[in-house]
């Protein structure tokens, strides 16, 4: 399952946190598997004594084309068509799956393989697909296992990230037979039995299926040249064997030139995997011999969100994860939390900008967060996330009793008479303050003490005592 | 040296010992302390749970509050971040001046500068237009950066004979870069043992409205805090930030572990001499007992103060 529809009437986020917090099993999975990666990026990012310039430089690179959008994606257009592609693009979800659904009905074809893909997940493709009686394949190992367990993903990286190994082999044994190749019959949990499995499993695939949809993690306006980075190799394969490839890419995905790929190709691997460098790294311009080749654009939303200025940087986003690895919320509450392909800190502030804030759950997105920084610090685009997240707490819907009592706060923060007088009162009242809080403030108390009123404010104190000197 | 306490409402409204410890201690150190009276918040809970309208006039009381002094002291890593890095984004986002290309690095090092108005464009960004106070206001300072940085005293002539493990805030970690500063005024305290607190920089769970908002993960966040905490034998845990410590000190209290939670400047205050050291509230404890007894005894309750701090707008 993927796609926004899958997420529709989903509670706010503090609901489905509270409900993951439970989740002892998942929070050993995520508090492991976020530490390793971080770990990792850590040391990789310090070899580099000019992170700091990189960063700077991929932050102007990708503002630079962003304001320069329109120019560049018609240089792109020019570019794919001129090497023997076809361009179309696409407004929104709808218009994209349309798209995309009679490009493989006009090939005959009631099967296709998929290279790991966020934009595709982001409009629900494989749902809009499967209606039109085509099964789209997941051919990346942590998709596949998804796929398999009818699970969202839950991680931009690992998207199998709340699965453990023992799960993995569960829904391999019960799962792949339907889908094609059977798991053996011994599998055991042995992550190199689990992966052979799926190799075998999905070498099959590739092997019969003659159309592939992929995204693209850059796109340079420059040449038309699209480019994906990726582990396994099975993206590679998708790439290459089949007859004909559909690639579908957020408008935002594009770089001037291939000089300013040098730039993403060091931040990339880096924050993502941990890596120096990524083991496939495949790029494409236009159709190959044999093949027919179709780039999808798609906008959904993004050039509203290029509207908003101070909103606009989430659209840098390189999808690299290094934001959710590093996120204590997200650590805490698992990705299926945010309700949306796009979790953690970058979810946070993409879905509610990309969505809208009309539904409880993506207003409640800009509030995931205890604005600790940690995102914006290891972001290699230096998306300034809080502030972000600030920004759009600025737009959402707030609680009616919220509301009162911070008109009340700020009404009483006004005239520091009325600050003074706020203090007494709560200072002759220190006696009769409950252990436990009623209504919303109750989620103070729940957990926590609440710190002793003292009898008298600071402000009272200087006056009483001339500042101390009486 | 004369400077302007900006004591934070939640440090005058629930921690009046941690203003009275800046207060001693800065005097010590041979600073001419004032308390503009008509200081009341610098808007941090308004324009960070949303409420725009109500922090940007929070934010601009503050800086004609301040606008006289040199330099301005905040015990607080917290809103001396809101006031030196919010500001001025507000200021730009007023001003319709966030291009989103400007060329300032925030990952960077420590930069202990900035405007009390906070209306001072960066490097590169557009200047904001005249009525938005345009002009350089003072100087603000979290209380680390003041010791070490304008007065360069490391060692602030305290005693404290505890065993003591020190809390990094965010937004004195990531947000004003305090690095080791508070570490190296902690170690030159005499009879003080400091231990280090693993993971210490992952955030404690507070984050204003958060904590109420998202309790769940809140609380969550805050129980590895405070396992960490346990684990390293502390009697104290010290932090710059007392809404923070109200957090952690809040979930130790119901946990019953006996850990205690102390301001830096309660610490740097604390001397040998008892007077001073209960003066300066060495013992959270023992300063609200103080202040109890001192309240009490003055049943006169003055509104002076109240008047003249009333800004006249
Ligand atoms: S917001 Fe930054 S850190 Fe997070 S996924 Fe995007 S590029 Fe990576």
């Amino acid at each position: 399952m993927s796609g926004n529809a899958a997420f529709l009437g989903m509670p706010a986020f503090p609901r489905n946190a509270a409900a993951a917090v439970q989740d002892s099993q998942l929070r050993f999975n995520l508090r492991k598997a976020t530490r390793t990666i971080r770990g990792r990026r850590a040391s990789v990012v310090a070899e580099l004594p000019d992170w700091a310039e990189l960063r700077a430089a991929g932050r102007q690179i990708k503002d630079h084309t962003l304001r320069n959008l329109d120019r560049y994606l018609l240089q792109l257009e020019e570019a794919v068509t001129a090497a023997g592609g076809h361009v179309h693009w696409a407004a929104d979800a709808a218009e994209a799956n349309r798209i995309v659904t009679g490009l493989v009905r006009a090939t005959g074809e009631t099967s296709v393989v998929k290279v790991k893909s966020m934009a595709t997940q982001e409009i629900g493709l494989n749902e809009a697909l499967g209606r039109a009686g085509v099964t789209a394949y997941e051919t990346d190992l942590a998709e596949l296992i998804v796929q398999l367990g009818d699970d969202w993903p839950s991680h931009i990286l690992v998207p199998a990230i709340h699965r453990n190994r023992s799960e993995i082999r569960e829904i391999f044994r019960a799962k792949m037979a339907a889908w094609g190749r059977p798991a053996p019959g011994e599998l055991t949990d042995d992550p190199r039995a689990l992966a052979e499995a799926a190799r075998l499993h999905l070498r099959e695939r590739f092997l019969s299926t003659k159309v592939a949809i992929s995204g693209a993690n850059f796109m340079i306006a420059e040449t038309g040249t699209l480019v994906v980075l990726e582990s396994e190799g099975n993206g590679r394969m998708c790439l290459t064997l089949p007859e004909t490839l559909i690639s579908v890419v957020g408008i935002e995905k594009l770089l001037p030139t291939w000089r300013d790929l040098e730039v993403f190709l060091q931040l990339l691997p880096r924050s993502s995997t941990g890596e120096r460098m990524n083991p496939y790294t495949s790029t494409w311009t236009g159709a190959a011999e044999g093949q027919e080749f179709h780039l999808v654009l798609l906008d959904n939303g993004r050039t509203r969100v290029l509207a908003d200025e101070v909103g606009r940087q989430a659209l840098r986003c390189i999808r690299c994860s290094a934001c959710l690895n590093v996120c204590p919320v997200y650590e805490r509450a698992g990705g299926h939390a945010y309700g949306s392909v796009y979790p953690g800190p970058i979810g946070a502030i993409l879905t509610p900008q990309l969505r809208g804030m009309a539904s409880e759950l993506d207003a409640s997105l800009p509030y995931a967060s205890s604005l600790c920084g940690a995102c914006f610090d290891v972001c290699p685009v230096a998306i300034d996330i809080p502030e972000v997240l600030v920004h759009l707490r600025g737009k959402a819907r707030h609680p009616r009793a919220e509301r009162l009592g911070m008109r009340a706060a700020g009404w009483v923060f006004d005239r520091p008479a009325r600050l003074a007088g706020a203090q007494r009162l709560a200072g002759r009242l220190r006696r009769f303050v409950p252990g436990r809080l009623p209504g919303p403030l109750a989620a103070w108390t729940d957990t926590r003490d609440l710190p002793d009123i003292p009898a008298e404010s600071f402000r009272d104190w200087w006056n009483r005592t001339n500042g101390g000197t009486r | 040296m004369r400077v302007a306490l900006f004591v934070t409402c939640v440090n005058d409204t629930l921690f009046p010992g941690t203003g009275q410890a800046v207060v001693t201690l800065l005097r010590r150190l041979g600073c001419d302390v004032d308390f503009p009276t008509a200081q009341t918040c610098c808007g941090q809970m308004h324009l960070n749970t949303g409420y725009l309208a109500e922090g940007r006039r929070l934010a601009r009381h503050f800086a004609d509050v301040f606008a006289g002094y040199d330099a301005v002291v905040v015990p607080s890593g917290s809103c001396a971040a809101m006031v030196r890095e919010q500001y001025p984004k507000l200021a730009r986002a007023a001003s319709g001046g966030h291009g989103g290309h400007g060329g300032h690095e925030t990952g960077g090092g420590p930069v202990p500068s900035g405007a009390a108005g906070g209306y001072e464009p960066r490097a590169g960004e557009p200047a904001p237009p005249a009525g938005e106070s345009a002009e350089a206001g003072p100087r603000v300072y979290e209380l680390s950066e003041f010791l070490l940085d304008v007065l360069g005293a490391e060692d602030v002539g305290a005693y404290f004979p505890h065993r003591v493990t020190y809390h990094p805030t965010c937004h004195s970690l990531r947000g004003l870069r305090l690095g080791d500063r508070p570490l190296r005024l902690l170690e030159r305290v005499r009879g003080l043992e400091l231990v280090p607190l693993p993971e210490s920089e992952e955030c404690c769970g507070f984050g204003g409205t958060f904590a109420v908002k998202n309790p769940a993960v809140s609380a969550a966040m805050c129980a590895d805090k405070v396992r960490n905490i346990m684990d390293t034998g502390a009697e104290v845990v010290c932090a710059t930030d007392n809404s923070c410590l109200m957090h952690i000190g809040g979930t130790l209290r119901r946990q019953r572990t006996g850990v205690r939670t102390m301001h830096l400047a309660e610490i740097l205050a604390a001397t040998e001499d008892p007077a001073g050291t209960a003066a300066a509230g060495a013992a959270r404890g023992v300063a609200e007992d103080a202040a109890t007894t001192a309240g009490e005894d003055g049943a006169v309750t003055r509104d002076d103060g109240a008047v003249t701090g009333e800004d006249g707008r």
